[in-house]
């Protein structure tokens, strides 16, 4: 066990430091401490593009396809600086950490020549195509149909998708349909990839508590993709989807995390300045979120240390409801902080800034990716062996 | 950077935690619960057969010469069981301090006893006493395991004594303690004869940071034990003609148990690793790692009794004791508010108002 990082480390963690600074004093100079993913969505594509360009995008990849084979200590050095250096949250991050890993893991030759330099280059941004209107907890309910055309060998995808973060600005798309009639629950499911810009896709988007619209609903009415952007094997499309939410819990959750820093330090500033930082409760809380903060990032560490990724030890599946909690308090702590002041804005948009903003939007947080209570069934399923929910009839 | 354990710390950690499930039985505890809190036969073979005690002793004087997480790692076995063992007093503190604050011959007499078992160490911290000469006189509150003690480390926040059983003048009244397995002593010191230990603010870091690792490692330990049996548990009772672990309302509860459990893991090796390798972390991680391992426990053994029902709440069940040592490890050494104001400083809040 140690924690301390190599000489060679440090030198990679001067030369990371050197290039962010260096943008975000520069020509990125606009979007330093830019968190949420809506605002400024040209000038991010600019930077996702800088970011391919000098090889920072996918560090983690081989370098064959745009990356730098970086050890996980030089990911998570890559993490930090990245914050320390107030980098603006990825819009890239679906391509980056979802499509891209499962490309890599499950895509042929073919694919990964085909998609990989774009997500590596920062060209062509993805987004994720799970939840339906009935598909949200019950994931493995999905209805979306997709059927093979034999004259055009193309999948064609029929039903609708919601919750599509980022779908507006995106150029492709991951489904999951369903490809085997009358086929149930996680079986007889497909993962299609599908460019988002054809006449059978409708893209709407879904204005939310924030006034913000990051999710939007998608349409597909006969919507299509050549049969060489399936991934895996027809009716595999469970198992696909499924490693996939493996690796959302990687390295990503560091990139994760340092949006959640340069919150925490906006709310100690908040405090230190309207001097709510000398109120013993206000101080307590504080320090709580300081204290999970950390316990956050060495509880990454160690799921990144944990040996066998193939086998992911049960902590693992605590992460989702550690970190999901942990920032539905913290919006409750700006807000305590800031008093009355947060619940006023300028200008006549209804449009917050960061605090109020991570209040409201941080109930999401809690509902997402598998809600507080789904989180919780799986961590007493899978991780403590206790019985499992029984299933319903309707 | 690797966050997980070596080959060898992996193997003292099945080596500890077998021979604590083993031997610290809940009859050999409770049987020491009855006198004075300490298995005597279970230290001596946890010291002479195991040969574990000086784990992070010098190995000059009898140690191993480890770190903080080879030692974390046995108080978190003996955690698991509440073993009623004199670690958090003669090791964890008294021996620790020594080590890093006490003279060459202090060390050379006292460190070999204590890794053996021979001798049985205790500290007092917050000692309200006044020195004249080589003579203390006044009281020491709080003194875990100090009636079964042969030697106590006292400390104030300026200087530190070696004070022996038997001294002229001292007093050791044994107190009724909540938790019997780590029951206190109250010292009286009437011109006492002490011994200065040399440096006496290295002893009283030592002393904090290895009480700090060493109750956070049983906090975890024992917090992991509480959801393991309350897991079984959930799975063998049938009402409604299911097991009870089967309803949502018990299996959350169960799950939030262990989301905490995570976390507090990753605060004491995090906490454990930032003192060995000399962290500018090592504060805070400390901090932490109390705080939040004690908070967890206690969370976790009140939610033993409460999803045991009534069979919880009686003597016979061995819920109370980690609902005990987790109240008392949540007191002792700085209560979860004291340390979290610490990272409030840290942090840069400033004072509070």
């Amino acid at each position: 066990m140690k924690l301390g990082f190599s000489p060679e480390d440090e030198a990679f963690r001067a030369e990371a430091a050197d290039w962010l600074n260096a943008q975000m004093h520069g020509e990125f100079g606009d979007l330093k401490g830019l968190t949420g993913l809506t605002a400024a969505a040209e000038r991010r594509k600019e930077w996702e593009l800088k970011l391919g360009e000098d090889r920072w995008s996918v560090i983690g990849w081989p370098s064959q396809w745009g990356g730098r084979d970086a050890t996980l200590a030089q990911q998570v050095i890559f993490a930090e600086e990245y914050a320390r250096a107030g980098a603006p949250g990825r819009i890239a991050h679906m391509g980056v950490e979802l499509a891209g890993p499962t490309i890599l893991t499950f895509g042929t030759e073919q694919q990964k020549q085909r998609f990989l330099p774009g997500i590596a280059s920062g060209k062509v941004l993805w987004c994720q195509g799970y939840s339906e209107p009935n598909a949200g907890s019950d994931l493995a309910n999905v209805r979306t149909k997709a059927r093979l055309d034999a004259a055009t060998d193309e999948w064609v995808v029929d039903g609708q998708k919601i919750w599509t973060s980022l779908a507006q600005i995106c150029d492709w798309i991951f489904v999951v349909a369903r490809s085997e009639e009358g086929s149930k629950g996680p079986k007889g499911l497909t993962f299609l990839l599908m460019p988002l810009d054809q006449p059978g896709i409708t893209i709407r988007p879904i204005r939310q508590i924030n006034g913000a619209a990051e999710f939007n609903e998608t349409f597909f009415d006969g919507a299509r993709t050549a049969s060489g952007n399936l991934v895996s094997t027809p009716g595999n499309g469970w198992q696909v989807a499924m490693g996939l939410l493996a690796f959302e819990r990687g390295v990503s959750t560091l990139g994760q995390q340092m949006n959640f820093r340069n919150e925490l330090d906006a709310i100690i500033a908040a405090a230190r300045e309207n001097g709510s930082a000398q109120d013993p409760l206000i101080r307590q809380r504080i320090a709580k979120a300081e204290i999970g903060l950390r316990l956050m990032r060495y509880g990454a560490l160690r799921m990144l240390s944990h040996t066998d990724h193939a086998r992911p030890d049960g902590a693992a599946l605590t992460y989702k409801l550690q970190w999901a909690s942990w920032r539905r308090s913290l919006g409750e702590l700006a807000m305590d902080v800031l008093g009355q002041a947060g619940e006023v804005t300028d200008g006549e948009d209804y449009h917050f800034p960061m605090l109020p903003n991570l209040f409201l939007s941080a109930r999401a947080d809690t509902i997402y990716g598998g809600t507080n209570q789904i989180q919780r069934n799986i961590v007493a399923e899978r991780a403590l062996g206790l019985p499992r929910e029984p299933r319903g009839s309707m | 950077m690797n966050f997980a354990f070596t080959d060898e710390q992996a193997m003292i950690a099945e080596t500890a935690k077998a021979f604590f499930d083993e031997n610290a039985t809940s009859e050999r505890t409770r049987a020491a619960m009855d006198k004075d809190g300490v298995d005597r036969a279970l230290w001596h073979s946890f010291c002479q057969e195991l040969g574990l005690a000086g784990i992070a002793l010098p190995e000059a004087h009898g140690g191993s010469g480890l770190g903080l997480v080879e030692f974390a790692i046995l108080a978190e076995a003996a955690g698991a069981q509440v073993a009623a063992l004199p670690m958090l007093g003669s090791l964890a503190m008294t021996a620790h301090g020594l080590a890093r604050g006490g003279s060459e011959a202090q060390k050379a007499v006292w460190l070999p006893k204590l890794a053996s078992g021979e001798a049985i160490g205790a500290t007092g911290l917050a000692a309200k006493v006044t020195a004249s000469g080589d003579r203390l006189s006044g009281t020491v509150d709080f003194v875990a395991h100090g009636a079964s003690a042969d030697v106590f480390l006292i400390a104030t926040d300026s200087a530190a004594w070696l004070v022996e059983r038997g001294a002229a003048g001292l007093i050791v009244a044994a107190c009724t303690t909540l938790d019997q397995t780590r029951p206190f002593a109250r010292l009286t010191l009437t011109d006492t004869p002490a011994e200065p230990l040399s440096d006496a603010a290295a002893a009283l870091r030592a002393a904090q940071e290895g009480g700090w690792i060493c109750v956070a490692a049983e906090a975890l330990g024992g917090a992991q034990a509480t959801l393991d049996r309350t897991v079984g548990y959930a799975q063998e009772r049938i009402q409604f003609g299911r097991q009870i672990g089967s309803f949502q309302a018990y299996k959350h509860r169960l799950a939030d148990m262990m989301v905490e459990i995570e976390q507090a893991r990753s605060a004491v090796y995090w906490a454990a690793c930032a003192v060995d390798e000399g962290s500018d972390e090592a504060p805070i991680a400390l901090h932490s790692a109390k705080s939040f391992a004690a908070d967890t426990y206690f969370r976790c053994a009140g939610d033993m009794i409460q999803l045991h029902g009534g069979i919880g709440f009686t003597w016979e069940h061995d819920a109370h004791l980690f609902f005990k040592r987790a109240k008392a490890i949540q007191s002792m050494l700085g209560t979860s508010a004291w340390h979290r104001e610490r990272i409030a400083q840290l942090i840069g809040l400033g004072d509070a108002a």
